[in-house]
């Protein structure tokens, strides 16, 4: 071989990856690290005229009873969807992966909201909770809530509606995972004398590890990041009811014009969600199983 | 037998009761404004479709299908591109710093949008692309492109190099060995890349809202949203007008099920 085509077996030149470097660095590193810095200023949003205030707007946030409840609600939220969306996915998963003729179509039914816009699913749920004894949910369970205006429900009512659009997510992902386990296994188990429920305790559980990971990362990263469902629904009431982190700062930004407090907000949320993504990555990995 | 026989009545009932919010959706879609207050559960009797036609138009349904078509579609080639040949690099290349690289890439997944939304703002308005698609296709290349890196060097990493070097002893170049060699292989996870990115691009709110609202280049949420809120009272209308926005992606959603379900199922796993 000589030494020209030697050279060509080395690694791709930088040019190949120089175009997604420069749309990346324009489109979320410049502006996240400008982010930070606006984070502790007092820019109004207009023109340039802004000075550093030190670590002034995050005392401002610990003094803000709607900036500090909603991140009470933010975490609550997070929780509530992480443990029911996936407690529900799990159970879908289970029932779905078992030999059922419907099994296709449910699997069909149980995904499909998760393709729809999240705006979308708000406004179908925000009448499907609608205080009306005789229309919706009230309706059809008899019941006389006001899901979306009684103050200690309406938090729930989001999560409610979180999980029916992604507890199909939930579920695809735990297939996947029981599908990469072994039947010759849950058969040396039966041979053994296991029951159902303990061969799902030490067969099945253990094997869904890495399905586990992944599910507990997407709920809580896009329980913590929840927008549009909020904003559509309720907008952050009834009063402060369900503000999160991401209507308190884009209320900031756009209706007070409050841009270097927004960011701040934002920070912490990055915050949030860093620390979660850091201990998933670290802890749960740990766990992990093959078969 | 009986076991999975009584599962299935279990998992059927399950559904059904899952059904409830889509059964709303549409049986209010088919019913006049006096069927609405005085039969709200019922089925719709006689079922009008009047609501589908105004609806289409009150909520300008055509233009925002195309502006959603042409900024998906366009964002999708992009990201593809970029995504893919910066993967090969960072795949392939052996130094600290395409290492280091790989990480900044990683960055981007974990970063909320959020932090850097106001600034973002401003420099897409200095460019003069608010209200245009152009800035649209920008901002989803570059926000989607880390997701989209990961998932296609991973897929990279696992796959041998030796076909890329026999094209290079033959005498093609780094770029031939790509596109002719490395790049069909890529298929599987290109279609994944494709599936998760179209799902996220076509469904996003709040960026469109901010970037496009008002323009008349809105996309399919920002139209229904601005429809919703100027019909909230006619719940038939509104219904018409959210069944019509979201069965472009249900129905193709449907046709390529076993195709999105696996996307999403597999897409996720490092």
């Amino acid at each position: 071989m000589t030494s020209v085509k030697r050279s060509r077996l080395t690694s791709p030149p930088w040019l190949f990856a120089a175009p997604a470097l420069v749309v990346y660095a324009l489109v979320v590193l410049y502006p996240a690290a400008s982010g930070v810095v606006y984070a502790f200023t007092d820019w109004s949003g207009i023109g340039q005229d802004m000075s550093f205030v030190g670590l002034d707007n995050f005392a401002t946030l610990l003094g803000d009873e709607q900036a500090t409840g909603s991140i009470g609600n933010t975490l609550l939220l997070t929780v509530a969807i992480m443990l029911v969306q996936n407690g529900v996915g799990l159970l879908l998963a289970l029932g779905v992966n078992a030999k059922l003729k419907s099994r296709a179509l449910l699997r069909v039914i149980f995904f499909a909201p998760v393709v729809v816009s999240p705006v979308m699913v708000a406004f179908l749920w925000k009448y499907v909770y609608n205080p009306d004894p005789s229309a919706g949910l009230n309706g059809l369970l008899g019941l006389q809530v006001d899901w979306l205006g009684d103050p200690s429900v309406a938090l729930w009512s989001i999560a409610g509606m979180v999980v029916w659009q992604y507890a199909g997510y939930s579920m695809v992902i735990f297939l996947a995972g029981l599908e990469g386990v072994p039947r010759e296994l849950h058969e040396a188990a039966m041979i053994d004398g296991a029951g159902t429920f303990q061969r799902f305790r030490y067969v099945t559980w253990p094997l869904l590890a890495p399905a586990v990971t992944i599910n507990l990362m997407l709920s809580t990263i896009g329980g913590l990041k929840l927008f549009d469902q909020v904003f559509a629904a309720t907008n952050g009431g009834p009063g402060y009811a369900t503000e999160t982190l991401s209507t308190v700062l884009y209320k900031q930004a756009f209706v007070f014009g409050k841009f270097g407090y927004s960011t701040a907000v934002a920070l912490v949320l990055a915050l949030f969600v860093a620390a979660v993504s850091l201990v998933q990555v670290y802890y749960l990995r740990g766990r992990e199983v093959t078969a | 037998m009986r076991r999975t026989f009584l599962l299935e009545i279990v998992m059927v009932a399950a559904a059904v009761a899952f059904l409830f919010p889509v059964y709303t959706l549409v049986s209010l879609s088919l019913k006049d404004p006096a069927q609405i207050s005085q039969t709200p559960l019922a089925l719709p009797s006689p079922p009008t479709f009047d609501n589908f036609g105004k609806a289409w138009t009150a909520a300008a349904l055509g233009p925002s299908l195309v502006n959603s078509t042409v900024i998906t579609v366009a964002s999708l080639v992009a990201l593809i591109a970029l995504g893919s040949f910066a993967a090969y690099f960072l795949a392939r290349v052996q130094t600290r710093l395409g290492y280091g690289l790989y990480i900044l890439f990683l960055l981007g997944i974990v970063l909320p949008f959020q932090l850097g939304m106001i600034p973002l703002y401003e420099l897409v308005t200095g460019l003069g692309l608010i209200g245009t698609h152009a800035g649209m296709i920008l901002f989803y290349t570059g926000i989607q492109l880390p997701f989209t890196v990961f998932l296609y060097t991973g897929f990279i990493r696992a796959l041998p190099r030796d076909y890329a070097s026999a094209a290079q002893i033959d005498g093609a170049s780094h770029l031939t060995a790509f596109t002719r060699v490395v790049f069909p292989l890529l298929r599987p996870i290109t279609g994944t890349v494709l599936i998760l990115n179209a799902v996220f691009i076509w469904n996003d709110f709040f960026t469109p809202l901010l970037y496009l609202g008002g323009s008349g280049f809105e996309t399919v949420p920002v139209s229904v949203f601005a429809f919703v809120g100027q019909y909230v009272s006619d719940h038939g209308l509104v219904f018409a007008g959210l069944v019509l926005g979201a069965l472009p992606i249900v129905g193709v959603f449907l046709a390529l099920q076993r195709y999105v379900i696996k996307g999403f199922s597999s897409g996720l796993k490092g």
